[in-house]
């Protein structure tokens, strides 16, 4: 039991949120809702680079006056900094997806992907 | 029939990536450091009572030559060993906000979003709230070599003040002016500390500055000033973002 | 009950919280549940002893991409009402 619960943990719950994402992109015809998939795909690789650090029994990669022994025992904090760098860039592309999508519906009064591209729905 | 294929495309890519990340689970939980890092970093210590101390002894609050005495080891990741990094990130960051800028700056149908008529108490709350979280923010971000928090999270507070004054008055107006010119002046300063850094000591933003003690406010050297820096170029972006979205009178 | 059982339970609410907000109708529950299921990864990031990330993830991720998307929303909204 123990051993499934790793594997949901680590490996295919951070997966399954990612894929939730790619089927949402798959799927939807609204350009908000193409928006919020992408930003699904970004929790679900972010969990996965942090699970990559993960010890157990370690503590966070601060060093303080009580808590930390050596910088052994410590987290590691190369995955922490990455996704850190990921979540800002995240925020940067969504800002200037929206102010995409703001202008694409000034000009075709629509947020229909199907609508847009002219494409009769079957 | 346009979900079924969905779904089989999904289950597709989860049968590829699944079966390949099955072998690898051994490296979580038992995740061995010492493959990863050298042996200065892994005998750090900054306590008393640890088992390393004859080998490297560094206290906390006295040591004085721990490589860039930042206590926050992300932090000295993101701003000091790759320090390069976070000025590309802060350059997608300004190249997005131009986009931004670009697309809906000179719109005409870019109107101010008027919300129903704020309550008095929402209005003066609003004006006493504004300075006390801006004041968090720099916390955030000056005391960020020594606690969890940074530039990046700092930034965003203070440009969630600005947020916080445009939904609670119909009239409040930022000046995007002067954010624009600290922007502007804070990303130079960065480019002019990485420059100074390859005249003194021959590599671009090494650390020129003394490195103090670690546990202590001014400490670590450059990366202080550098995440002020960036903490106050985030604030600027981001106010000028809300700005841009909220849309001009 | 140790640290990683929690950490299982949390990432199967992102999960259900994710599907939520690709799958319902309206546009301003799905922007909720996506910063429901933000809100939960920064929970998910505490456990697994990385703050600094759970900080921005909660500034950023919460807050500020939340409040862009309904900006947006208000945007087009008004866009809709004008014409």
């Amino acid at each position: 039991m123990g051993e499934i619960i790793n594997y949901w943990t680590f490996i295919y719950g951070p997966l399954a949120i990612f894929l939730v994402g790619v089927y949402g992109l798959l799927t939807q015809k609204n350009l908000f809702k193409l928006v919020i998939s992408i930003n699904i795909m970004d929790l679900g690789v972010n969990l996965y680079i942090i699970a990559l650090g993960y010890m157990d029994n370690a503590s966070a990669p601060i060093y303080t006056a009580k808590l930390a022994v050596t910088s052994s025992r410590f987290v590691d904090p190369v995955p922490q900094a990455l996704v850190l760098t990921s979540i800002v860039i995240s925020v940067a592309v969504t800002a200037f997806v929206l102010a995409l999508v703001i202008k694409n519906y000034e000009k075709y009064n629509t947020l229909d992907l199907i609508k847009i591209k002219g494409i009769e729905n079957d | 029939m346009k979900k079924f294929w969905a779904i089989i495309t999904v289950l597709l890519i989860l049968f590829f990536l699944g079966s390949g990340l099955i072998p690898d689970l051994k490296i979580y939980k038992q995740n061995n450091l010492s493959q990863k890092t050298g042996k200065v970093y892994l005998n750090r210590t900054v306590n008393d009572d640890s088992p390393f101390k004859e080998i490297d002894k560094k206290l906390y609050g006295e040591a004085n030559d721990v490589e860039n005495n930042a206590a926050n080891s992300v932090t000295s990741v993101i701003v000091d060993y790759r320090a390069l990094d976070t000025l590309g990130e802060v350059t997608v960051l300004f190249l997005a906000i131009t986009g931004v800028i670009a697309l809906l700056g000179k719109s005409k149908k870019n109107n101010r979003i008027l919300f129903e008529k704020p309550n008095y108490i929402l209005n003066a709350s609003s004006k006493i709230l504004l300075p006390l979280i801006v004041l968090f923010g720099f916390y955030i971000f000056i005391h960020g070599h020594i606690t969890p928090g940074g530039g990046f999270q700092g930034g965003t507070i203070v440009a969630a003040s600005v947020l916080m004054m445009y939904f609670a008055q119909n009239n409040y107006k930022l000046k995007n002016n002067r954010m624009k010119v600290l922007e502007s002046f804070s990303g130079l300063s960065f480019l002019i500390f990485g420059l100074l850094g390859i005249f003194i000591m021959g590599d671009f933003l090494q650390n020129f500055l003394e490195l103090g003690i670690m546990g202590k406010l001014f400490s670590g050297g450059l990366i202080p000033i550098i995440y002020i820096l960036v903490g106050l170029k985030v604030s600027a972006e981001l106010s000028n973002v809300v700005y841009e979205f909220m849309g001009e009178e | 009950m140790n640290s990683l059982y929690i950490a299982s339970i949390f990432i199967f609410v992102v999960f259900v919280l994710s599907i939520l907000a690709i799958e319902s109708k309206n546009i301003l529950k799905s922007i909720l549940f996506l910063s429901a299921a933000s809100i939960f990864t920064a929970i998910i990031f505490v456990v697994w002893k990385a703050p600094d990330v759970a900080m921005t993830e909660a500034a950023i991720g919460a807050g500020f991409t939340t409040f862009l998307f309904f900006i947006a929303y208000f945007k087009v909204d008004k866009l809709e009402k004008e014409n």
